[in-house]
């Protein structure tokens, strides 16, 4: 893991949590920012003009959590970059974020589903993260609290009305929790950064997010008409390690190239 | 007061001659510069061009979501794909505020779609050009929005009262846009040399497509056979010609294409110190009539995308209304 190494080497010394503490915003920042780059792929192709608007809105948001995060990451380590230099310029191996958010897009049932279960892990955390020993953390979080109240209420509400519509809305509704269920436990991983990060009081122990996240989604599912997920066969991991999909690759290619092909320029 | 929207409203069982009636009410209202208001009795011809220009200007809002839409997943830094998420969340929501004016008129949303999805309804071909590099989406802002504005600030004093609102909020998001699309060519244009020859490219494939946006000429042969400019000026839905708001828009933006340092592809453009405007070249009206009917690079790709998130959201839009309808009759045994 050379980029915690680097980070190690980096972090200033006035960093709370040091150099995992860096690595653990970087992790905050990275979700956002990825998850908002495959959400800035609905618009244009959403079911309904309103939901062009809306899924927009919910990218916005996460990209702006995802800036700030980047800028507090940036500024921690106190090696000079920017939110754009860690969003455009570090490798796949160097991106901390959980597989759930980099996954392709797939139907609007599937997506859904995705959001229903990243903003009710967001909603957790960011409730905690509020009393972060960093306080640009605790801002953060305090803002973006109450936009992931949102992202999940218009998911939760999505989620039930596929549920319970029409016969083949059920089915792909219940197909696209299937679809995302492998990918859920990664969010409650405690990977060492985190740990770290708790114990400094930056960060909060994802485990402990677990409880409330299922807590939720599974009320919303049961209004729903359906059924969560059996446990599945396999499931992901690593992505707090840089350990991604094939998908990442292809996303960062998309969103780091035009960045890339002109180095040092302003924009 | 905005039309009769407090008065008695024309009766058609009650009124002898109600045709003449309203016509002569009608032209009553429009003499005095008063608005049409959507409970006011209006002529067929008058209401059947009010839904097919707002539709018409509907549809360019949400296809036009399409070619900058292509550049948000690449945008070259965080600070302008935030932006162009705004802008292109704002062409939506003037798509579905301009429905909303057009369905005052007695049509809905989704014929119009239909209509759109089925080609029967037009949009503003300057979508059917593609936005290749991340210069187009500056000069899709400064030249594009640009034109748009020129067009769509006389028609916030449109006749018709809830195309006129609806005009003054897009008019202000869009002069927005235009600055932040001037904002990203002066950024490009003080930028390297790769950056500045994109701005240079953008312009120059942009900036005749932006001229024909304002529709074919007044007179001569390129003009519209049948043109509605004479009756649609007497119903006060359009206030100025097709060549009046070009060279307005020609004489607002060659100073700030001068400002940007980049170089308008006419070698015809000079000031002209009698009239007091540029004199710019000879507009291509054949590529205008070409793209129009069809045979643009983008036309098929445009319609098709289009199409596919509709067929797409198909089932969603379905359940929904299911699930409405199901929550309404609950409602109703409890």
């Amino acid at each position: 893991m050379t980029e915690r190494t680097d980070l190690r080497s980096q972090a200033s010394p006035s960093a709370p949590g040091g150099a995992d503490g860096v690595a653990y915003v970087l992790g905050l920042a990275d979700d956002a920012l990825i998850y908002a780059q495959r959400l800035g792929e609905w618009l244009t192709r959403a079911p309904q003009i309103e939901e062009d608007l809306a899924l927009g809105n919910v990218g916005l948001d996460l990209l702006g959590q995802a800036r700030a995060l980047l800028t507090r990451a940036g500024d921690l380590e106190g090696a000079g970059r920017d939110e754009d230099d860690l969003a455009y310029l570090r490798d796949e191996r160097e991106f901390r974020n959980v597989h759930l958010v980099e996954q392709p897009r797939g139907d609007f049932g599937q997506e859904m589903a995705r959001m229903l279960w990243f903003a009710s892990y967001q909603h957790e955390l960011y409730t905690h993260l509020v009393d972060s020993v960093d306080e640009v953390v605790a801002g953060v979080a305090a803002k973006a609290l109450k936009e992931v109240a949102y992202h999940r209420d218009h998911a939760g509400q999505w989620v039930v009305r596929l549920g319970d519509g029409t016969a083949e809305s059920h089915e792909r509704m219940q197909a696209g929790l299937e679809a995302v269920a492998p990918y859920v436990a990664e969010l409650g991983d405690d990977d060492p950064v985190s740990v770290a990060a708790a114990q400094a009081g930056v960060g909060i122990l994802p485990s402990s997010l677990v409880p409330g996240t299922v807590a939720h989604v599974e009320a919303v599912v049961a209004q729903a008409t359906l059924r969560m997920p059996d446990p599945p066969r396999w499931r992901s991991r690593g992505g707090r390690e840089g350990v991604h999909s094939e998908a990442m690759g292809y996303l960062l290619a998309e969103l780091q190239h035009i960045h890339r092909s002109h180095p040092g320029a302003s924009w | 007061m905005y039309g009769n929207d407090f008065g008695e409203p024309l009766n058609a069982a009650e009124t002898a001659d109600y045709a003449d009636a309203v016509q002569e009410y009608f032209d009553g209202l429009i003499g005095a510069d008063q608005r049409i208001e959507p409970r006011d009795a209006m002529p067929d011809g008058y209401r059947r061009t009010l839904i097919r220009q707002i539709a018409q200007h509907a549809h360019s809002e949400i296809i036009g979501m399409q070619p900058e839409g292509n550049w948000i997943t690449r945008a070259p830094s965080l600070r302008r794909k935030a932006i162009l998420m705004a802008k292109v969340q704002d062409e939506a929501g003037h798509g579905l505020y301009l429905y909303s004016a057009a369905e005052t008129l007695g049509v809905d949303r989704a014929e119009l779609l239909d209509k759109l999805h089925s080609g029967q309804q037009k949009y503003s071909s300057i979508f059917n050009y593609p936005t290749l590099t991340w210069a187009d989406v500056g000069a899709i802002g400064w030249l594009v929005d640009g034109a748009a504005i020129m067009n769509q600030v006389p028609l916030c004093r449109c006749s018709y009262g809830p195309y006129a609102r609806a005009m003054i909020r897009v008019c202000k998001e869009e002069s927005f846009h235009q600055r932040q699309g001037f904002e990203i060519l002066w950024t490009l244009s003080r930028g390297t040399e790769e950056q500045q020859a994109m701005a240079q490219d953008a312009a120059d494939r942009w900036w005749w497509p932006s001229l024909m946006m304002f529709g074919p000429p007044d007179t001569g042969d390129a003009a519209a056979p049948g043109g509605h400019t004479e009756q649609n000026m007497a119903w006060g839905i359009k206030r100025f010609t097709n060549d009046d708001l070009r060279q307005k828009f020609v004489d607002m933006t060659v100073p700030q294409a001068q400002k940007l340092g980049l170089v308008l592809p006419d070698p015809d453009l000079r000031w002209n110190d009698e009239r007091g405007h540029w004199d710019f070249g000879a507009i291509d009206w054949d590529e205008f009539w070409r793209v129009l009917k069809g045979d643009g690079p983008c036309n098929e790709q445009r319609l098709a995308h289009r199409r596919r998130a509709h067929d797409e959201g198909a089932w969603v839009r379905e359940a929904a209304n299911a699930h409405a309808a199901r929550q309404a009759a609950r409602q109703e045994v409890a």
